[in-house]
């Protein structure tokens, strides 16, 4: 039993109490990579939350007369061009970027995720929302949002203020632009899983769609959506960082990770570590995420758990 | 499946006529416009006589299906009387696309512009590709060996890390530091001997590399999550069990498996080589078809961006076709009735 | 290897197999010179250009922006040409023609252009008047859509009196009748090769618009539209051993800092243009020993415009921003003191500093250059007053609230500020919003894409014409070096609205009888010191009531390999205006 049988002894004190949230927590516990993962994603959540509370530092104070320094007592961090300190920047820059990164994943997951199953289980559906599909992979980001600013910018402002309004609609963007690649596969995963016996079973027996596609669909395509999940929190922070070069996400005075490293990537042979803080925090978030995702997906993983 | 096929290419019509209008009206809202890169000091209404000029005052169906015109009639048969050398009808009164920018028929900028685009966005996915599936494999299979650790890790830098910022860092390590690579693409450059060869390897080098990386992070994740999942199915106990040897099982069975959603994700990647990597394209000067989809869009050139993005939505759907083939012929589970 | 993967095989090989015929096309539709990258080695063969917006067409008639008249300027050219210092000099024709001279009627409505008769078109026809007369005709028909057609307003007739003298006759007379064939915007194209592309046929003339045949140092070779162009020196340019270049190379696209480097730091391309990026990168990368960094400085002025009207989202299409006759006024930036605070709290040496450099001064005028009509009298926004501005603030009944904001009637000092997108006005938005913090003064910034913004697209509430916001900031400047036009831009008809489809040049929406009274002045004056010191007024009442608040005398910035000799950066015309001259 090389392959099957991974988890099986982290899983057996979890047995006796079925409870999903233990086994989960079990799960974790016995994967080293997650434990490190969440470890360094808790500091970084807490430090993007709390941090600015302790490291008091104005993100948008400009101090000309002290930029471009290098890393000091005064600037952990160092400065930026206008002598803005860094650190504070990174601290808040974080809270806009993991939002950002957070919500826009979930929305696409949980678009494509609906759109692929409904199409791949209910084949009177397939057709119509295959070709949805295929019509927002065609649309051309671009002009996709300048109209979409043009429309909604100042109905969203006066809602919700410059920052909201502005976070909304850059969620809203992202999330609705990049769930077509999670729908095509969860689609073929469902497609796939629908012939198999254990659903064919549950179909004959009378259960009813929407119970099977829970019980039985989505447990069993968790596994790519996982990797969706991982890779949409670093596509969601990417896809920021372009739309805020371009003129068209958060005002210019909102730092987030994707707009410092896109800013500071001139500045490389001046002052290194500008875009070095922001881009290892990207991809710490990115990675801890995606060691959290795998164990996660061993512990909700039917064919592990059944045993 | 000749008559699901049949029955999809029937469907992928009216899909791509609700595509292009939903397209054109999308360009047709957006706020920027044909003059908006004049020099500020030319006065408005020398911008509305160029507007004019473009055709823009005419209302918008009539755009719509003049574009339509010219671009399901007029082209091809302008196409066929290239390809043939005849002439069918009054082949010089007829209107092609035109860009509005430089006032020339758009298929031929994208024929000038294939090249490069093919050369360096293509090669980069295939050599994502080669190194994504290996490496892909080989962690799912030693799961949570160093190996894995390690692939992971670059992996998920690779992806997390922008391209605008890795082909910076390339520039500034192999063409300012070393000398070694240059870092303006020549689309002139014309390949007759061996060492305008090697100028062409040594030119495209950064740019796909820059773009495989890329590509190959995020394809090793899929085909790694894909096997993984394929190591605890129970035909792998079976084959255990029948006393099969891992390498065998591996290769044999887990592997055809786990091809099926990648070879998918391979398929409906296609398109996105010929719509080009804009990013690349513009910090190597690369100047292919992304690079003139985005000073289209910055110029709000509609003809051109409409034509551009109606192809690629045409690709999208053939290769979401050919996907959806492939997926069937690999998975017999799988049935299109 | 398994069936999966052997099934995957064929798919791959399509891919390879449609790469491969990429060069195949490549090698049928391109004539390039073979040895072009071969004899770096030697002297003067081979030129090296980099513009970082890339070409899309070479008739400077129908272009998209500035990159497509520079292109051309190599090969089609003016009658005459602007040099660094603003002054004429004669290209196609034998001298700049004058009152003195007898060039320019006493009534100042014709002028008289004697061309050279040596010169011939790259093809070796002759150029002649029918040439001149021609372009005219060109660029004049309404339906060409050509961008240089406000140069010839005014013009009744073009006339060749004979094969080699041109007369321009205006309706009206014109004390700066050099509009028409001055500057690279506005050249003499070839009448035999442009004959059947007037009017609205302008548009199907692809091998005209892309191949221009010129009486310019250089003929094109090859053009690919926004990605590269090839010349080849034109052996039939009339000025004897001249250019010393045998080719040039004139490549597009990516963005300005990777251009600088391109030049500064990896010494591959000789020249790039337009290099608006932060000074201290451009100072780096000099570091690198391959090239200098250069400026041209024209009129251009960076400046913030302040919304006279009121700008209010509430107030909805019907009133948002329009003028209405006076009756919509902005809630607080119609008062004085404001305005003049605001100009008093910045700090202009630092948004040079850190945003221009050596490419920028600071300045109090609208109007920074051609000499005569610089003002003198407004120096004193040059040193910042911060005390001064607050006790303004204080004097007209603004208190500072607990949250550091200044109100007045219930109302706030508060700002949205908006500009075009590019990390240079980022980072001058954010320093004079910390400026403005200081005088209690609240911004939030805003910034919109700039084909957007300058884009003029009537459905668009995002046009700096539109002017959805406090105040704005972008660069201005006019056309030549008459800036009479430009000055006539802020009188009250001039104020942009639905009822003029949003045409009009006085953005801030002023109204002032005494700028309407200076403006009529203006159109009756001929005489030029007269004119000269209207101009000066116009600008002082601009500047001295802070309708515009002016910040830096811009230049253009280019990088230049040390190697290359002769460039004289222009801020007037192309920088490319004497490429004839560059060598090694």
């Amino acid at each position: 039993m090389a392959f099957a049988g991974r988890n099986e002894q982290a899983l057996h004190s979890a047995r006796e109490h079925p409870s999903p949230w233990m086994i989960v927590w079990v799960a974790l516990r016995s994967h080293k990579g997650a434990l490190v993962g969440a470890g360094v994603f808790s500091f970084i959540v807490l430090a993007v939350f709390v941090g600015p509370l302790i490291y008091t530092v104005d993100p948008q104070f400009l101090d000309v007369s002290i930029r471009n320094q290098a890393p000091s007592f005064a600037h952990p961090f160092g400065t930026d061009n206008l002598g803005r300190d860094m650190l504070a920047q990174v601290l808040a820059g974080g809270r806009i970027a993991l939002a950002v990164g957070f919500t826009a994943m979930v929305l696409s997951l949980v678009v494509g995720t609906a759109v692929g199953v409904l199409a791949g289980y209910f084949k009177r559906l397939d057709g119509p929302l295959m070709r949805i599909t295929d019509l927002f992979l065609a649309l051309p980001l671009l002009p996709l949002l300048l109209v979409i600013i043009m429309l909604f910018r100042d109905t969203l402002r006066s809602a919700f203020g410059p920052e909201m309004g502005i976070f909304f609609l850059i969620v809203i963007v992202i999330g609705i632009t990049s769930w077509m690649q999670t729908a095509r596969i969860v689609r073929g995963e469902t497609l796939a899983i629908k012939e198999r016996e254990f659903v064919r079973a549950a179909t004959s027996v009378g259960t009813s769609g929407i119970k099977i596609v829970f019980r039985h669909i989505l447990p069993n395509i968790l596994s790519p959506v996982m990797v969706s999940a991982t890779l949409g929190i670093a596509n969601a922070i990417i896809t920021e960082s372009t739309l805020s070069f371009l003129g068209l996400g958060f005002p210019p005075d909102f730092p987030t990770w994707g707009r410092l490293l896109f800013d500071g990537a001139n500045f490389l042979t001046i002052t290194p570590v500008r875009v070095l803080w922001p881009g290892l925090a990207i991809s710490l978030t990115v990675l801890s995420v995606n060691y959290i995702g795998d164990a996660l997906r061993d512990a909700i993983d039917p064919r592990v758990r059944n045993e | 499946m000749l008559k699901y096929l049949s029955r999809r290419l029937l469907f992928a019509i009216p899909t791509l006529i609700v595509i292009s209008f939903v397209l054109f009206a999308l360009l047709d809202l957006a706020p920027n416009d044909p003059t908006g890169n004049l020099p500020i000091t030319i006065p408005e209404e020398v911008r509305q006589e160029i507007r004019e000029s473009l055709g823009l005052d005419q209302p918008f169906f009539v755009r719509y299906f003049k574009w339509m015109e010219q671009f399901f009639v007029n082209e091809p048969l302008n196409f066929i009387e290239q390809a043939f050398g005849i002439e069918i009808g009054d082949s010089s009164s007829r209107l092609r696309v035109r860009s509005w920018a430089t006032r020339s028929p758009v298929v031929d900028l994208i024929i000038e512009r294939l090249p490069q685009t093919l050369w360096v966005v293509g090669l980069s996915y295939v050599v994502g590709i080669l190194i994504a599936l290996p490496i892909g494999v080989i962690s799912a299979y030693k799961q949570y060996s160093w190996f894995d650790q390690i692939g992971t890790f670059v992996s998920m830098v690779g992806f997390s890390v922008p391209t605008f910022f890795t082909g910076l860092v390339a520039i500034v390590i192999f063409s300012v530091s070393l000398s070694w690579l240059p870092s303006i693409y020549d689309t002139t450059h014309q390949v007759n001997d061996l060492s305008s060869f090697w100028f062409q390897v040594k030119q495209m080098a950064m740019p796909v590399l820059v773009l495989a990386f890329y590509n190959a992070a995020q394809l090793s994740r899929f085909m790694r999550a894909s096997v993984l999942e394929n190591l605890n199915q129970d035909y792998v106990r079976t084959a255990q069990a029948k006393g099969l040897r891992d390498r065998a099982i591996l290769v044999g069975h887990i592997l055809r498996n786990s091809m099926i959603p990648v070879v998918t994700m391979i398929a409906l990647g296609i398109p996105t080589i010929f719509s080009g990597a804009i990013i690349t394209e513009q910090i190597f000067r690369v100047n292919g078809l992304g690079q003139l989809l985005i000073v289209g869009i910055q110029g709000a050139d509609i003809p051109l961006v409409q034509t551009l993005t109606f192809l690629f939505a045409v690709l999208i759907v053939v290769f979401n076709l050919v996907a959806d083939v492939v997926y069937g012929i690999l998975d017999p589970r799988i049935r299109y009735s | 290897m398994s069936l999966a993967m052997l099934r995957l095989a064929p798919l791959v090989f399509v891919l390879v197999a449609t790469g491969c015929g990429g060069p195949q096309t490549d090698d049928s539709d391109a004539q390039v010179d073979a040895d072009e990258t071969d004899n770096s080695e030697q002297l003067n063969t081979h030129l090296n250009i980099l513009y970082w917006q890339a070409p899309s067409t070479l008739n400077p008639y129908l272009s998209g922006g500035t990159k497509d008249i520079e292109a051309a300027s190599l090969v089609v050219e003016p009658l005459a040409h602007y040099d660094e210092n603003s002054n004429m000099v004669p290209v196609l024709v034998t001298e700049i023609p004058s009152v003195e001279n007898g060039g320019v009627s006493e009534d100042l409505t014709s002028i008289t252009w004697n061309l050279k008769q040596d010169v011939v078109w790259s093809d070796g026809t002759p150029f002649t008047a029918r040439d001149v007369v021609f372009s005219w005709e060109y660029c004049a028909n309404e339906e060409a859509g050509c961008n240089s057609a406000n140069n010839f307003e005014d013009v009744e007739q073009v006339t060749a009196v004979d094969d080699f003298t041109v007369r321009i006759d205006f309706a009206v007379p014109k004390p700066h009748p050099y509009g028409p064939f001055v500057g690279s915007i506005v050249p003499v194209i070839q009448y035999e090769q442009f004959k059947d592309c007037l009017g609205l046929r302008a548009q199907e003339c692809t091998d005209q618009n892309f191949g221009p045949i010129g009486t310019g140092p250089f003929k094109v070779d090859e053009f690919r539209a926004n990605d590269v162009v090839s010349y080849s020196a034109n052996e039939l340019f009339r000025e004897e051993g001249k250019p010393f270049f045998q080719t040039v190379t004139l490549k597009g696209g990516g963005d300005a800092p990777s251009a600088a480097r391109a030049v500064l730091e990896t010494g591959e391309f000789d020249y790039a243009w337009n290099l608006q990026v932060e000074p201290e990168i451009l100072e780096d990368m000099t570091k690198a020993g391959h090239g200098r960094v250069v400026s041209g400085f024209g009129a251009q002025v960076e400046r913030i415009l302040v919304n006279l009207t009121n700008d209010d989202p509430a107030l909805g299409l019907e009133k948002r921003s329009l003028f209405l006759d006076g009756t919509n006024p902005h809630p607080f930036l119609s008062e004085f003191a404001v305005r003049r605070a605001l100009s008093l709290a910045i700090n202009r040496d630092i948004l040079d500093e850190t945003g221009y450099g050596t490419a920028g001064v600071p300045t109090c005028n609208v109007l920074p250059a051609p000499e005569p009509y610089v003002s003198d009298s407004n120096n004193e926004c040059l040193t910042q007053d911060i005390e001064e501005a607050n006790r303004i603030l204080d004097e007209a009944g603004w208190v500072l609230g607990n949250d550091d904001v200044r109100t007045k009637n219930g109302m706030r000092l508060s700002i949205l500020y908006q500009t075009s997108t590019n990390s240079v006005r980022q980072g001058n938005q954010a320093l004079v919003k910390q400026m403005w913090q200081q005088i209690g003064v609240e911004t939030e910034l805003r910034n919109i894409d700039g084909a957007v913004f300058f884009g003029s697209d009537a459905g668009s509430p995002d046009t700096f014409q539109k002017f959805y916001a406090d105040v704005q900031m972008y660069t201005n400047s006019f056309i030549g070096t008459d800036p009479s036009n430009y000055m006539l831009g802020w009188q009250c008809s001039e104020i942009p609205g639905p009822d003029n489809q949003w045409v009009g040049q006085n953005i801030p929406r002023t109204c002032s009888e005494e700028y309407d009274a200076l403006v009529n002045e203006l159109t009756d004056t001929l005489d030029s010191d007269e004119r000269a010191r209207i101009i000066r007024e116009m600008n002082d009442m601009i500047v001295q009531n802070y309708w515009v608040i002016p910040l830096i005398h811009r230049s253009n910035l280019s990088a230049v390999a040390h190697s290359l000799k002769g460039v004289r950066m222009n801020g007037w015309d192309s920088e490319l205006w004497n490429i004839a001259d560059w060598h090694r």
